[in-house]
């Protein structure tokens, strides 16, 4: 009994009080700002390994962006990568990074759903699938729940069973062999539930966009509640995210 | 021996492979398979001529050497021995070659589909149809979990016939990961492409894998990494075995209720990543390892944050640690739970932690060093009771092991070079072949070029592709309740297997 309470002593204070606004340690490859210097395009775009970047005007979108850095190393006058790790979103298109904005991403409230804040504002039990995610985002989401970031006591937790749970986190590119599993897990949630998509794999396809060991049929037939970009997600990405989503600015 | 003994990273010429007949092939790698320091590394087939050309890779961990052989078959031939019969480590190479060649065998005993490939032969062969073994009878009944499991982990779906709790036979069924990473390889020809690939083949050993792919490009290159890049990927390495291995300790007390051990080994990994993100911008450390270059130099001040890191880290670890192996309930759900013994750990041709706790000491930082433990003496950590508490007990000293070896290399960190050599292009019909012991044991990557040096063959090995049988051997005869804790202490790789 004494050594656990010694144990317990000694780890101190290890949750982030304030999850909105902590600050990273170190570098974090976050939203980018793209300057509007003049570079050499077309270079720039072919850089990208996952044709995140567009030209005239240039753009980047965060759900295909792998988050490398090599465009930022490249051409550092045009790109750089900001520590700001709320790049969550409700809208595909407002992943879209353009030219000359430095502005933060924030959910549009008109595009949430009424039920979602209606009945998920105190609570949200989510049911993760991962469908030929590499382990990186599901491991991240495990994150969410240590002592450290601590998304339990906003009262949203992953849970084991779809049958317990208000919504679908997806994580992973989606194989073809995973395509049927994961309608199946969706079709045992409740209504109402909502869809996230977590990590660029899962929004986009990633690296993978394409490939014929894919469908992501899935997406065509559901509107998707919110995309976390990141590669893989930051849990600070995914937590606040999650909130903004279910606590709606009015 | 008709057969080239390489080195790990070494690059030669296609033609200089010895080409058998099959069954010489055969009978000369089974052989040396019996010599208890060979273990297979590798053996697999690509499209050739009009054929299957099948690579045959031995590792010799007594003469640090990779055994490379070869043959040329037809896939629509007569069927052909198998050399799983003669060896089960073979057994998961020989399905893959069945599902993606339509290799017949008239004696293998386990011909099943491996991974539903979307560049399988038979497309009508489906992951919802997979002929799962059965036994009749009124006593006996069937357990079947997943693909979808309770946690936030990979699918796969684990098929038990049990009699009341106990396990009588565990079939592991995989597949459902997979992207196709080795065509995917050939189609995308930009070196970042390819880095951001292997980054991706197993989320929790990006340094692992990339690391493999990196030595292998170098090597077919004929770049010679400097000092500088060496120690930087060594370093990150051993961080990456440090933090999983970490992360693994509280997972297993996650398995056993042990609420305290769960949530302090859980937020020691914390630091880990988060020193992994301070240093490359990433917590899993994407980014970091490129081909011939790096972005991110480790500095001296990454050093202090480093060494001060530990200093906390270390104490508090270890004080866990001794607690929880004090507690009678802790250990009792750990020690000889989940048996694999030494016998068949070798007859499967297990690797990495799952070889090393089963008393067999294979690891290719000892074998067949690369980075910077081509200049040391690494003493691989071995258990030997194969159970549960051997994994935890290996975590915990390989953990140790490794803050040793990073804090002396801390000592001494190579000043940069002022300017990196250029990358050449890769050798034409070049064959080249990289080993990686990563946190959960050796992964092999292959290229063949072709006669403009552009890759005409990319093959992934992850350690999970060995040591899945180790699973299904070690559940047998525990209670179906411990099955969690078991699956839990291997921690293989889903996605690394499926591809």
């Amino acid at each position: 009994m004494l050594s656990n309470l010694r144990i317990l002593l000694h780890q101190g204070k290890q949750y982030i009080p304030d999850v909105s606004n902590a600050r990273l340690p170190g570098i974090f490859r976050g939203r980018p700002v793209i300057s509007t210097v003049a570079v050499d395009s077309n270079a720039l775009a072919e850089l990208c390994p996952t044709g995140a970047i567009s030209v005239d005007p240039v753009t980047i979108n965060m759900g295909k962006c792998t988050f490398c850095g090599e465009c930022a190393f490249s051409f550092p006058e045009k790109i750089c990568f900001t520590r700001d790790y709320k790049i969550a979103s409700n809208l595909m298109n407002d992943l879209i990074i353009r030219e000359g904005a430095d502005v933060p991403i924030r959910l549009n409230p008109d595009a949430i759903r009424e039920e979602v804040s209606r009945y998920f504002s105190g609570s949200l039990k989510l049911r993760q699938v991962c469908a030929g995610g590499d382990g990186g985002t599901e491991w991240e989401l495990n994150a969410c729940g240590n002592v450290n970031f601590d998304m339990g006591r906003f009262g949203v937790e992953f849970v084991a069973s779809p049958r317990h749970a208000d919504g679908l986190v997806i994580t992973g590119p989606i194989t073809e062999n995973m395509a049927e599993p994961l309608q199946t897990c969706y079709e045992a949630i409740p209504d109402p539930k909502i869809i996230i998509l977590a990590g660029t794999d899962a929004i986009s396809g990633g690296i993978f966009a394409d490939r014929s060991s894919l469908n992501r049929g899935f997406l065509d037939n559901y509107k998707i509640d919110l995309f976390v970009p990141g590669n893989p997600v930051h849990p600070l990405t995914f937590i606040n995210g999650v909130l903004e989503l279910i606590r709606k600015r009015t | 021996m008709n057969c080239i003994s390489i080195s790990n990273n070494q690059t030669i010429p296609l033609r200089d492979i010895p080409e058998l007949d099959y069954d010489d092939l055969l009978e000369m790698n089974t052989k040396l398979l019996e010599a208890a320091e060979c273990h297979c590394v590798n053996y697999y087939g690509l499209p050739w001529r009009r054929g299957i050309k099948l690579l045959c890779c031995i590792a010799d961990d007594r003469a640090r050497s990779i055994h490379v052989s070869s043959a040329e078959i037809r896939p629509d031939g007569a069927p052909l021995p198998s050399f799983t019969a003669r060896n089960p480590a073979f057994q998961a190479f020989e399905r893959e070659l069945a599902e993606n060649f339509g290799v017949a065998y008239t004696d293998h005993p386990w011909l099943k589909p491996l991974r539903y490939a979307s560049n399988r032969k038979d497309r009508d062969q489906r992951i919802s149809n997979y002929p799962f073994y059965r036994i009749d009878s009124e006593e006996l009944h069937e357990v079947g979990v997943g693909p979808i499991h309770a946690g936030i982990i990979e699918p796969g779906h684990f098929r038990f016939i049990c009699n009341g709790e106990q396990i009588l036979h565990l079939e592991i069924q995989l597949g459902y990961q997979h992207r196709g990473i080795e065509p995917l390889m050939l189609g995308r020809k930009k070196p970042l492409e390819r880095i951001t690939i292997a980054e991706s083949i197993a989320g929790d050993s990006v340094v692992g894998h990339s690391l493999a792919f990196v030595s292998l490009w170098e090597s077919l290159c004929r770049f010679n990494p400097p000092e500088e890049l060496l120690f930087a990927r060594t370093m990150a390495l051993e961080l990456e075995r440090m933090a999983i291995h970490t992360g693994d300790l509280s997972a297993i007390c996650t398995d056993i209720a042990y609420q305290l051990g769960s949530a302090v080994f859980g937020r020691l990994r914390t630091p880990l990543i988060n020193f992994m993100q301070e240093w490359c911008g990433n917590r899993l450390a994407r980014g970091l390892v490129r081909v011939g270059r790096h972005h991110f130099p480790f500095t001296e001040s990454l050093a202090q944050r480093l060494i001060q890191l530990l200093d906390d880290y270390e104490p508090a670890l270890t004080e866990m640690y001794d607690e929880m192996k004090s507690l009678p309930t802790v250990l009792a759900r750990l020690e000889k739970t989940g048996v694999v013994l030494p016998e068949q750990a070798a007859s499967i041709g297990a690797v990495g932690m799952a070889a090393r706790t089963s008393g067999i000491s294979r690891d290719i930082r000892k074998s067949h060093p690369f980075g910077l433990f081509a200049g040391m003496d690494h003493q691989p950590i071995v258990k030997h009771h194969g159970d549960v508490y051997s994994r935890t007990q290996l975590r915990n000293e390989e953990i140790a092991q490794s803050a040793r070896y990073v804090r002396g290399w801390l000592r001494d960190i190579p000043a940069p070079v002022a300017e990196l050599p250029v990358l050449g292009r890769a050798l034409e019909n070049a064959f080249s072949i990289s080993l990686v012991e990563g946190w959960r044991g050796e992964i092999c990557h292959c290229a063949i070029t072709d006669d403009e040096g552009e890759l005409l063959h990319y093959k992934v090995k992850d350690p999970s592709f060995h040591n899945w049988l180790a699973v299904a051997l070690a559940v047998r005869n525990n209670e179906i309740s411990d099955f969690p804790i078991c699956n839990k202490s291997f921690n293989l790789s889903y996605c690394g297997h499926d591809l």
